[in-house]
């Protein structure tokens, strides 16, 4: 087995990477779609700041759809739409345009969820003190909710590594690339195992990380 | 000076909850107004009403002479900040200092930075915790996180100070430090302060008018030793001897 760690290191270092590139890219991505998404679903809520039932029903709709497609199926499905959008459907960088449409729903969920943990006396209290919508927004609900965020932050990451392991079945490189090519097709278990060993850690080093830095910044409960 | 006058709630959708009937109330300038009633009596939605978070069905809520109970959009914000609220459960940012949490009011006013430190610093100072300024809620007991929400429903100047069972959480030591504080805030600064509560003792111990309210109606109301001395109503007499009326 160290033999043929030896043997691959640069593969197996450029696979990291290209797993890494993909993760980091869709997960930023995949927020910049995602958090707006999250706080329209808690300011359109019927208990939110400016109920709005059809935009928030349909939104909700939307988001179930996207949440309910098996990513491996909506890799294959959106090829048309990711050759717009980057020229080609092989690749890391291609396979970062489904991953962005796979988790920004999923983001959504999750920032919704966090917006939701905070007490509601405390966004009636900011409005008593005449916060605008706005106000309440970017001054409250987000700040109040930033540790529930990170959190859920490396949910989103360490999801979307899974998902970058599958682009890798149909030409999006990376760790999951070579397992399949090198582990399944060609029956190397033991360049399986490496593989998977080298996704155990980058979880266990991601939640790590993430888990940490959200104990850092919560001010509650110290 | 701040007049309710003929003020209805009713929430419609699904079953029709009248929350409140006809409410008149009268508050001078300087009054420590107490009003009380069991849970459920119509409290919170009056104290809803009057802080601008609820549109009143029927009726008006006078300050100065001016209509406040209709205002929309910027008017309503400004009037907002021009009345201050503390509430039983602190409600405080978990995630800002002390510091902060009291700036917080000025931020949203745009107040520059400098003066908004200093105003910051004074506001501690009244409610004594100028040694707690950059420690975070979770780090103060009960009574030192509603001095801060009292500190900082003061940050904007407002002329009356609403405060919504601002002693319930508290035990009966702090809750008298809690009530000695606000009624200096009321000789000194000039706030008049309505104080909602179901707790007796704390219309006894500060307020020098009361109303009490039943079923979303003001039963009695009148100056607090003569509506206590002689309560007119079934509910008063209930909600004087629960507690022996002998908590000063």
């Amino acid at each position: 087995m160290i033999e043929t760690l030896m043997t691959n290191q640069t593969m197996l270092l450029e696979g990291l990477g290209e797993t890494l590139y993909m993760t980091f890219f869709s997960a930023l991505f995949a927020y910049v779609l995602g958090l707006p998404l999250g706080i329209l679903l808690v300011v359109t809520d019927k208990k939110g700041l400016r109920p709005m039932p059809v935009l928030n029903a349909v939104l909700g709709w939307v988001i179930n759809i996207g949440r309910s497609i098996p990513f491996i199926i909506l890799m294959v499905a959106i090829i048309p739409f990711t050759r717009a959008i980057v020229g080609k459907a092989i690749g890391p960088t291609a396979a970062i345009v489904p991953l962005v449409v796979a988790a920004a729903p999923f983001v959504a969920r999750m920032v919704e969820t966090s917006l939701k943990e905070i007490d509601p006396g405390v966004v009636e209290a900011a409005r008593t003190m005449g916060a605008t919508h706005w106000q309440i927004i970017y001054k409250v609900l987000l700040p109040e909710s930033i540790p529930s965020l990170v959190r859920g932050g490396s949910i989103t990451t360490i999801t979307l590594i899974g998902y970058s392991a599958m682009a890798g079945a149909v030409g999006g490189r990376g760790l999951g690339d070579i397992a399949i090519r090198y582990g399944y097709h060609r029956y190397q278990y033991d360049m399986m195992i490496i593989t998977i060993v080298l996704l155990v850690i980058l979880v266990q080093v991601i939640q790590s990380l993430f888990s940490l830095t959200a104990k850092l910044i919560d001010k509650r409960g110290r | 000076m701040i007049q309710v006058e003929n003020l209805s709630k009713v929430f419609r959708g699904g079953e029709e909850v009248t929350a409140l009937r006809h409410i008149n109330l009268k508050v001078e300038p300087g009054d420590i107004y107490g009003i009380i009633g069991k849970s459920g009596a119509g409290k919170s939605t009056l104290l809803r009403c009057i802080s601008l978070l609820e549109t009143p069905t029927e009726g008006r809520i006078l300050v100065e002479g001016a209509d406040i109970s209709r205002l929309r959009g910027r008017e309503l914000i400004e009037m907002r900040k021009k009345v201050g609220v503390i509430f039983q459960g602190y409600n405080l940012l978990m995630q800002r200092t002390v510091r902060d949490n009291v700036a917080f009011p000025l931020e949203l006013a745009r107040m520059p930075k400098a003066r908004r430190w200093a105003r910051v610093e004074e506001l501690l100072e009244v409610v004594g915790l100028s040694d707690k300024a950059r420690a975070y809620p979770s780090q103060l007991s009960g009574g030192q996180k509603q001095r801060v929400a009292i500190a900082r429903a003061l940050a904007n100047h407002p002329s009356i100070l609403l405060c919504d069972e601002p002693t319930s959480a508290l035990d009966s030591f702090t809750t008298r430090s809690i009530l000695e504080l606000l009624t200096d805030i009321n000789r000194k600064m000039g706030v008049t302060v309505i104080i909602i509560t179901h707790e007796i003792s704390v219309v006894k111990a500060i307020c020098n008018k009361v109303a009490v309210i039943n079923e979303g109606s003001f039963i009695e109301q009148g100056n607090t030793r003569e509506v206590f001395a002689h309560p007119a109503s079934e509910i008063t007499r209930l909600l004087l001897g629960e507690t022996g009326g002998s908590i000063q």
